[in-house]
C-alpha cells in the first residue's frame, strides 16, 4: 500500500539571534543575564507615555555585519515598524521590528553536509527587532512578568525553504552560531536563549505518480540544536503517517503551530487564535530611518573576517587536515587563529593540529577557557611541533611537555631538558646499546632472522628492550633503522 | 451615504485592540470612522505615481546613541505603578495559551 510512496522534506527556518551589545536596542538599560527581576528596566522598556526610543548604533552595525556575512544585499535605507503585540512582556503593546524595508535581504549561507560537501541555503532576509520580556507561569493562578529582557536587540534571520532534513537544519544552526561568534556579534549561548529557532516543515509526497503537499507546520521557540533536529525529524514522520492514515493534504488545512515537548520528544499542536496574526504593521513615528552610505558600509565591511566554513575548507585543502580536524579547529575563532599563528611560526599543520586537538583543547577545557587564553604562545607551540617532527622528543613526550607549558612560562626545549625527555637520536651511541641488547637476546635475534610470523614480533621486542635500556629516551625511528640494518 | 466601514469591521478592530464596545458604541464609532475614512480618501485623488512612500515625516535620518549603559530605574520604581506585584515581578492574570515571545 505504501510502497509506491516517495517524499521530499521541505524546511525553512527562522532564527532569532541575541546581539551582544552592552545595552538594549532603544534605551541604555544594561543587558545582563540573570539580574534581579525588573532591575534593568526604564520608562522606555515600560512603554511609558512620552518616552522616545533611540537606536543603539552597535546593534545596527552588528546586524549589517551579519547581513554581509550572509551575502545579503544590505539596504542603503531602512526603517522601523510597529507590530501589534498583546502580551504583558512588551507593555507598550507593540514590538518594534522591521517590515517592508529590512536592513538586509536576498543572501545565502553555505552549510557543511555530512558528505563533506557544502550546500547553499538562501537567506530571505535578516532584520533587527526588539525582544520581549519573560512571562512566567509557575507561581499559581496568575502569571509573573520580568521586563529585564524587554528591548534586547534581536536579529531575525529567515531562510528560504531549502533544507531537506533535520540534520541539515541543525547544520545551518551550528554554522550560524559559529559565524556570529566569529564576527563577535553574539555570544550565541544556547543555555541563555541567545539563539531561538522556528522551523517550518512540510512534505511533498509522490503517490501513484501524483504529487501531494502536506500542510506547513511551524514549531515554535526551540532553543537547542538537539530539539531543533529532533522536532524536524519528528514532524517529517508525523506528517507522513498522517498522510498515509487520512490522506490529509495542504488544501484541507492551513498552516498550524506546534510546540516541542522535550519530555515526550514529540511536537504538540498549539491553539493559536486566528486574529493573533493580524499584526497591523505600520511605520514607527518615534524612530528615524537609517541611511547607510558607502563609507560607513566599507567601515563595517572591514570588520568581516574569514568565515568558519571557508576556513574549514581551506584547512582541508591547504593543510591536508581531515574535515573532522578542520571542523574542531575552526569551531571557535581564537582556536583557529592560534592554530594559524603556530603554523605561520613554522609548525607542521598536522602536528600542531594534533597537539591542539589531542591535548590543548582538553587542557583549555579543564581550565575553563579557550586555548588562546592558556599561557601558551603560538611560537612555543610551533617549537614543540618541530621538536616532535625532528625526533627530539616522542609524540607522547610532546603531550607531557605541552601540559607543562601551560603551567609554566618555559619554552618547550627547556621543559624537555628538565624532564629528561630529549630522545637519543645519535646513531653511534644507540648502536652500542643495540649491540648489547642483541647479545643478551639470542633467541629473539634468531626469530627475526628466521623470518615468518615470529619475525615481526621479535623485532618489536628488541626495539622495546633498547627503548627500556635508554629509559624511554631512544628515538624509536633511529633504533628501528639500526635494528633492521644489523639483523638483515 | 454608503459607509466606508461596517459594524462587523468595527467589531473586529475593537477586538484586535482589546476594546469591549457596547452595541450603541459600535454604531456610533461606525458612523464616525466612516466619516474619517471618507475625509482621508480625498488623498486618493492626488497623483502619487512618482512619489516615494514616506517613511518618516521628518527629513532626518541616523539618530543613534552610543552603546553605553545608563542607570535603570531599579526594581522598586519599576513596580511602583503596577496594579499588582508578586515579589520582584509584575503580577498579571494567568496567561492562557501563551504565544508570547519575539
Amino acid at each position: 500500500m505504501t510502497s509506491d510512496i516517495s517524499y521530499k522534506v521541505i524546511v525553512g527556518l527562522e532564527i532569532h539571534v541575541q546581539l551582544c551589545t552592552q545595552t538594549k536596542m532603544f534605551c541604555g538599560c544594561a543587558l545582563q543575564f540573570g539580574a534581579q527581576p525588573n532591575s534593568r528596566v526604564c520608562p522606555v522598556c515600560l512603554g511609558m507615555p512620552g518616552v522616545l526610543p533611540v537606536m543603539n548604533k552597535h546593534a545596527y552595525e552588528y546586524s549589517v555585519l551579519v547581513g554581509l556575512a550572509l551575502n545579503c544585499k544590505v539596504a542603503g535605507f531602512t526603517k522601523w515598524d510597529r507590530k501589534s503585540y498583546y502580551y504583558p512582556d512588551l507593555p507598550k503593546n507593540y514590538q518594534i521590528s522591521q517590515y517592508d524595508l529590512p536592513l538586509s535581504e536576498n543572501g545565502f549561507i553555505e552549510i557543511p553536509l555530512e558528505s563533506g560537501e557544502t550546500k547553499r541555503i538562501r537567506i530571505t532576509r535578516a532584520h533587527l527587532e526588539e525582544d520581549a520580556g519573560k512571562n512566567l507561569h509557575t507561581a499559581g493562578n496568575f502569571s509573573q512578568v520580568d521586563l529585564n529582557r524587554t528591548g534586547t536587540p534581536l536579529l531575525e534571520i529567515v531562510t528560504e525553504p531549502d533544507m531537506s532534513s533535520g540534520a541539515e537544519v541543525k547544520a545551518l544552526a551550528v554554522e550560524l552560531q559559529r559565524m556570529v561568534r566569529y564576527l563577535g556579534v553574539s555570544e550565541a549561548d544556547m543555555q541563555k536563549g541567545h539563539m531561538r529557532f522556528e522551523p517550518n516543515i512540510n512534505l511533498v509526497i509522490t503517490k501513484g505518480g501524483k504529487e501531494h503537499k502536506t500542510a506547513i507546520v511551524e514549531v515554535k521557540n526551540l532553543n537547542s540544536f538537539r530539539a531543533l533536529e529532533r522536532s524536524v525529524d519528528y514532524e517529517v514522520q508525523r506528517q507522513l503517517d498522517e498522510f498515509i492514515d487520512s490522506g490529509k493534504v495542504m488544501e484541507m488545512g492551513n498552516k498550524s503551530t506546534r510546540g516541542w515537548d522535550d519530555d515526550k520528544q514529540m511536537t504538540v499542536l498549539q491553539r493559536v487564535k486566528e486574529e493573533a496574526h493580524d499584526y497591523r504593521y505600520f511605520p514607527d513615528p518615534d524612530l528615524l530611518p537609517v541611511e547607510l552610505d558607502d563609507a560607513w558600509l566599507e567601515q563595517i565591511k572591514s570588520q568581516l573576517c574569514e568565515l568558519p566554513i571557508k576556513k574549514q575548507i581551506r584547512y582541508v585543502s591547504e593543510y591536508k587536515l581531515s574535515d573532522y580536524d578542520a571542523g574542531v579547529l575552526t569551531a571557535d575563532r581564537s582556536t583557529a587563529e592560534f592554530f594559524e599563528e603556530a603554523v605561520k611560526a613554522g609548525g607542521d599543520p598536522k602536528r600542531v593540529c594534533n597537539l591542539i586537538t589531542q591535548v590543548g583543547l582538553k587542557l583549555a577545557n579543564e581550565a575553563g577557557c579557550g586555548i588562546a587564553e592558556l599561557s601558551l604562545t603560538a611560537e612555543n607551540m610551533s617549537e614543540l611541533a618541530k621538536m616532535i617532527d625532528d625526533g627530539q622528543v616522542s609524540a607522547s613526550a610532546g603531550n607531557t611537555i605541552l601540559e607543562q607549558m601551560t603551567k609554566t612560562d618555559k619554552a618547550a626545549q627547556v621543559i624537555a631538558e628538565e624532564l629528561n625527555l630529549i630522545q637519543k637520536s645519535d646513531a653511534g651511541e644507540l648502536e652500542g646499546i643495540v649491540e648489547k641488547v642483541l647479545a643478551e637476546n639470542p633467541k629473539a635475534v634468531e626469530d627475526v632472522k628466521s623470518g615468518g610470523k615470529k619475525s615481526k614480533k621479535a623485532q618489536g621486542f628488541l626495539l622495546g628492550q633498547v627503548i627500556q635500556k635508554t629509559k624511554g629516551q631512544a628515538n624509536p625511528k633511529v633504533v628501528s633503522e639500526i635494528l633492521s640494518k644489523k639483523l638483515s | 451615504m454608503s459607509e466606508k466601514i461596517d459594524q462587523a469591521q468595527v467589531k473586529k478592530v475593537a477586538m484586535l485592540s482589546r476594546l469591549d464596545l457596547t452595541d450603541s458604541e459600535v454604531a456610533e464609532f461606525t458612523t464616525q470612522l466612516s466619516a474619517i475614512l471618507e475625509y482621508v480618501e480625498k488623498m486618493n485623488t492626488l497623483d502619487t505615481e512618482n512619489v516615494q512612500p514616506l517613511a518618516h515625516c521628518l527629513p532626518i535620518t541616523n539618530c543613534f546613541r552610543d552603546d553605553v549603559v545608563k542607570e535603570s530605574l531599579g526594581t522598586e520604581k519599576v513596580l511602583a505603578n503596577a496594579p499588582q506585584r508578586d515579589e520582584e515581578f509584575f503580577k498579571v492574570p494567568k496567561i492562557l495559551d501563551d504565544n508570547s515571545g519575539a
